[in-house]
């Protein structure tokens, strides 16, 4: 479990976080939603420790991650698998190379077992036989699934996906959403997932947790996201005409 | 100075929590092969016109009754080992590996693959930048030999091409009072500049902020930059060590 205490955040003087706390649960996938420049990649980055929260903590299982020794910080990001909004694929290394470079850095496993992991991580994301191609050669989608087999390689107890369907069609933004999902439940990951998309939020949100102007107003599920009385949530939700159509 | 303060930093961070040293003998081999082996040509034919041109233009402004034509070939290796070829090569290679360390690590910051390093525990400052140091350090220098034998023999073969001096004439200047200082002068510049062109140039990549456009902001930030830095170390090594 990720549990955040009162995360506040400043750029230059603009608060972006306004003392947002809350518990992500182990084995299933959390949402984070909002509208763009709501700060949802900002208490990301503040939950991956790639920014320091101004005040608040972040404990991943009850460990200190913001306040936390340098070794228990690094032992920490080690059970962490991220996928970024673009891949963030390593342009140089084919999808072998990337997929194994964790391995490479964090464990002693030799060749044989490394390959092994590779292989069966590409097989869960489906990618079989895909081992030898680079990164310019996928397309938008399997960049991201070869992003989340790098994510999972290293057992990550903590899976962190930053828009993991932008840019996609519908058909593969669903198919991505269905792979976060069964993996979290398969691996019993805790799993944290920023995105603005209502089809991602009907589909894989078991625990949402609503961002607007940088403050928190509401949590919930996908069950009873339409009951919600937040005008800001409404407003959110039923921005386009399907969603209009639906409620009416 | 909040810049340089910054850089000072960036290069401390450097030395703090490094990946085992196999890590990084392996990351400096494929760096030297990128630094070093690709240069080659580039230093190759600056240094061979530049040793060419240094000929022709000495043999036409010096060359007179009173003066010996092993005159030319005594300035073109002195000219050569003091400063053609430790530094213009240095601006050469500002120009090309500065650039693309810039460049490369650049894209890596705005495609989140620095991010990326630093969510899995790596502290990529030092991955990345280390091993493009340590490969700078290495190959530089050699470059430099072999820039300054390439430029010398440039000299040679224009000088005789063009007939404004003997071969014999030209071996025996190059020999007269030779001041074997000027070796681990040229040396001591090549390592310091190596130094200045990887750092420089990637904490300008390294700290890019941005899309495409500042990328390439960033590139001749680190040439410029070099290139300054180049020649602010030249005057002081010259001043400190001659």
């Amino acid at each position: 479990m990720v549990e955040i205490k009162c995360i506040n955040k400043s750029f230059d003087k603009k608060q972006i976080l306004f003392d947002i706390s809350g518990k992500f649960l182990k084995g299933k996938t959390n949402l984070i939603i909002g509208a763009s420049g709501t700060g949802k990649s900002v208490l990301l980055k503040c939950l991956v420790g790639l920014l320091n929260p101004d005040i608040g903590e972040v404990l991943f299982d009850k460990r200190n991650f913001t306040n936390g020794s340098k070794n228990l910080i690094t032992e920490i990001r080690r059970e962490i698998g991220m996928l970024f909004q673009g891949g963030a694929l390593f342009d140089s290394k084919n999808v072998e190379e990337n997929i194994m470079f964790p391995l490479n850095i964090l464990t002693k496993l030799n060749p044989k077992e490394k390959l092994e992991k590779v292989n069966h991580c590409l097989k869960l994301v489906g990618l079989e036989d895909m081992n030898s191609k680079m990164p310019a050669e996928l397309s938008g989608g399997m960049k991201k699934r070869v992003g989340i087999a790098r994510a999972i390689v290293n057992d990550s107890k903590y899976l962190f996906c930053d828009e993991p369907n932008s840019g996609l069609d519908p058909l593969t933004a669903i198919k991505i959403d269905n792979l976060i999902q069964k993996l979290t439940h398969d691996l019993n990951t805790t799993t944290i997932v920023v995105t603005h998309d209502m089809n991602s939020v009907m589909e894989i949100g078991e625990k949402i947790m609503f961002l607007h102007e940088g403050k928190k107003l509401w949590e919930g599920d996908n069950k009873n996201i339409f009951k919600s009385k937040v005008k800001e949530l409404n407003k959110f939700i039923f921005s386009n005409r399907l969603m209009k159509k639906i409620k009416n | 100075m909040k810049n340089f303060g910054k850089y000072i930093i960036f290069i401390s961070s450097l030395f703090k929590r490094r990946e085992p040293f196999k890590t990084y003998v392996n990351l400096s081999i494929g760096e030297c092969i990128k630094i070093g082996y690709e240069s080659l040509f580039i230093v190759a034919i600056v240094s061979v016109f530049m040793g060419a041109v240094t000929t022709i233009q000495t043999a036409f402004n010096l060359v007179g009754p009173l003066i010996p034509d092993y005159t030319i070939s005594l300035v073109v290796r002195d000219m050569t080992l003091l400063e053609l070829s430790p530094t213009i090569i240095a601006i050469v290679f500002a120009g090309k590996v500065g650039s693309n360390i810039a460049g490369e690590l650049g894209t890596m910051r705005i495609s989140e693959q620095i991010d990326a390093l630093e969510v899995m525990g790596i502290n990529s400052s030092s991955y990345l930048v280390l091993p493009k140091i340590i490969a700078s350090i290495l190959m530089y220098p050699m470059l430099v030999i072999m820039s300054a034998f390439l430029a010398i023999l440039g000299g040679y073969l224009a000088g005789i091409f063009t007939e404004v001096i003997a071969g014999e004439e030209y071996i025996y200047g190059l020999r007269y009072e030779f001041n074997s200082f000027n070796i681990p002068f040229a040396l001591i510049k090549a390592y310091v500049f190596a130094f200045l062109v990887a750092s420089i140039s990637s904490f300008q990549g390294y700290y890019t902020t941005g899309g495409a456009l500042e990328i390439g902001k960033s590139s001749t930030q680190a040439v410029t930059k070099s290139c300054i830095a180049i020649l602010i170390a030249d005057y002081v090594l010259a001043q400190t060590l001659l």
